[in-house]
């Protein structure tokens, strides 16, 4: 078989290494295509994984409940009328929810001043229980999270976010064991979250909260039984917009709102928001595929266009192949060689400088996301190059069948 | 060696055109001929037809005894490969290959192994004196250079015939006369070789000229000395 001999591939890198600009010009395009493609695919998962990062520790399936004015008149109650959320309800959805795991109430209050030393910073307080890890885990920077002995015991102590960390204690490298205060009341530090500012927020923004225990702050801000926000995550076998309607009809008998009251209750949804972010990627990589096939596809396009050119081009030399003895075969095979060769070598140094880059960003990134993943896998690789492959195919076959219908004659009489 | 029975060759078109109207031609083995004719007489279609690289419509064609005939394009490639060796008016050398890859390139197309048609290639090239220029790019070459190349290109197969159109068409006379001598060198050892052309001088180098004249034979010429041609005469050809 003509295919395995080496005389052959040497022939077509003769005339590929020969005719130096045009090779350029032709493997330019599938070059480019291929890059972008590379480049794009790992790009939106790049993105996707950071934000991921970002997301990471929060339960996919909780929500939150906050209470609102009412909108409606209900049982003799006027509309707009002020309500609360109670330590009471989050025990009424332990006991009447099955469909619930976790369950746990948070205290916030915002805009209040933290001191240490001669240095102060704004910050937001939060109050919660230990359960809350369940719901949204903070990946301590430094120290410990807060337990239930914290709250149990009234402890005076706080974990910090990492921005508060930051403005207070500029010099220490782990601020665990000094002291801050808030409204005249000092506590210790016994942790630094490690929670970025792009995740689920409920609260304010991650790095500027202080975090208190449930029962110390209610203590000292005389919270009685009132709860701010009610955090809830689902079983696995339940989505969260389901179970979060019974927990809304619980919620709504026990303190008299209208059933059908669409403002009293404030409903936010993790599953809601992470199917968003999910569509909103797929979207993104269905865009990405778009462009790259296209960009790709224009490659083999300007390749097929090139090689017919070159095949007019080369007239002569076909047809001088042609008399001293080349079958058609022969010629379909010189050019469909070459461009499978052009494409195949084009489209590996296009995936290389790819790779290449891509590695560059993702060890740039490292520092801030870990997990983050740009570099494509090396099945995607070998896709790529089985894709380009088949293009060059595609792409050679026109030219080729036009240079195999060039008769020997033609030689002679293009002079 | 070719035996040419009442050739008739049309060229379709809007005015279909009647270029050969039934050519005897019979060529012993061996011999030297060269056929001459004004352009448009046909010559080159005979030529092509000679070559096995146009068909014609009526007659027979034989070629040391195979028929030539409506044959399969890779068919008519084999036998061009094995039996015809070419030698064009402009050459023909691909501009990309060295002298050496270029004589070299139809034994590609038989498949003989690169060592051993290059070595054969070399050989050639030492034949026509150009065993120096070997590793020369055609655009680095004369054009009588060149031509020796294509000559050394057409007889590394061993064919049957040697067919050369016009192969002094862009020399000038004193590279003209080299080649016209070298072709005759072959020809003394044996081979059978046809030269078209439309000058005297080339012409009157062969031992027959067939005449042709609006696509018929018009006279064969048997050339009994070349005192009386022009080449002749300290060697001026045009």
């Amino acid at each position: 078989m003509r295919l395995l001999d080496s005389d052959l591939w040497e022939e077509i890198f003769d005339s590929l290494r020969k005719n130096r600009t045009r090779t350029f010009l032709t493997a330019f395009g599938i070059f480019w295509g291929v890059f972008m493609l590379i480049l794009l695919m790992g790009g939106g998962k790049g993105l996707e994984t950071m934000l991921g990062e970002n997301f990471a520790g929060a339960a996919s399936n909780s929500g939150f409940m906050i209470s609102n004015t009412t909108s409606e008149p209900y049982k003799g109650f006027r509309s707009g009328r002020n309500w609360e959320l109670e330590l009471d309800d989050v025990a009424r959805i332990r006991n009447c929810v099955s469909e619930i795991s976790v369950v746990t109430p948070i205290l916030q209050k915002w805009g209040a001043r933290a001191l240490a030393n001669d240095k102060s910073c704004r910050v937001s307080l939060t109050g919660q229980y230990a359960d809350y890890g369940k719901v949204d885990n903070p990946k301590m920077r430094h120290g410990r999270a807060l337990t239930d002995a914290d709250g149990v015991q009234h402890r005076k102590v706080c974990v910090i976010g990492k921005r508060v960390a930051e403005e207070l204690f500029p010099h220490l490298e782990n601020p665990c064991g000094e002291f801050l205060r808030i409204d005249s009341i000092n506590y210790c530090i016994i942790g630094v979250s490690g929670k970025g500012s792009g995740g689920i927020n409920i609260g304010g923004n991650p790095q500027t909260t202080v975090y208190l225990p449930y029962e110390t702050m209610r203590q000292m801000y005389n919270r009685g039984n009132e709860a701010d926000v009610v955090a809830l995550v689902a079983k696995d076998e339940y989505p969260m917009s389901e179970v979060q309607y019974k927990v809304e009809a619980l919620l709504k008998r026990v303190h008299m709102i209208h059933p059908k009251d669409t403002q009293a209750l404030i409903k936010v949804n993790t599953e809601a928001i992470f199917s968003m972010i999910d569509s909103l990627f797929t979207g993104v990589s269905i865009l990405v595929w778009m462009i790259g096939l296209g960009t790709l596809l224009a490659g083999a396009i300007g390749v097929s266009n090139i090689m017919v050119v070159t095949v007019k081009e080369r007239t002569t030399e076909i047809g001088i192949r042609r008399a001293i003895g080349a079958t058609p075969k022969d010629i379909l095979t010189m050019v469909m060689s070459e461009s499978i060769v052009l494409t195949l070598i084009a489209g590996m140094s296009g995936i290389s400088l790819a790779v290449f880059i891509l590695q560059i960003v993702e060890n740039a990134t490292h520092a801030d996301f870990p997990t983050a993943q740009f570099q494509i896998s090396f099945g995607v690789a070998i896709g790529a190059a089985l894709l380009l492959t088949v293009l060059g195919v595609l792409a050679g076959m026109a030219p080729a069948i036009r240079a195999m219908k060039i008769k020997p004659v033609d030689a002679m009489r293009e002079e | 060696m070719i035996h040419l029975t009442n050739i008739h060759k049309t060229y379709q078109g809007a005015q279909p055109l009647h270029v050969l109207k039934g050519i005897d031609l019979h060529i012993a083995k061996g011999e030297f001929v060269a056929i001459m004719g004004a352009s448009g007489s046909g010559k080159s279609t005979l030529l092509n037809i000679l070559g096995i690289l146009d068909d014609y419509d009526e007659g027979e064609y034989r070629l040391d005894g195979t028929l030539i005939r409506n044959l399969s394009e890779t068919k008519a490639a084999d036998y061009r490969n094995r039996m015809i060796g070419f030698i064009f008016q402009s050459f023909n050398l691909i501009p990309f290959k060295d002298a050496m890859e270029n004589v070299a390139l139809p034994l590609f197309y038989q498949g003989v192994s690169r060592k051993k048609r290059n070595q054969l290639a070399m050989e050639y090239l030492e034949k026509v004196g150009l065993k120096e220029w070997a590793h020369h790019l055609p655009n680095e070459l004369s054009g009588g250079q060149k031509q020796r190349v294509a000559i050394a290109r057409a007889l590394i197969t061993q064919p049957r015939i040697i067919l050369a159109d016009e192969p002094t068409g862009a020399l000038d006379s004193k590279t003209s006369l080299e080649v016209m001598q070298l072709l005759r060198k072959l020809h003394e050892q044996g081979l059978t070789i046809i030269v078209v052309t439309h000058e005297s001088g080339v012409a009157y180098q062969a031992e027959k000229i067939v005449h042709i004249r609006d696509g018929q034979i018009e006279r064969v010429e048997v050339n009994d000395g070349s005192v009386n041609s022009p080449f002749g005469v300290n060697g001026v050809m045009k």
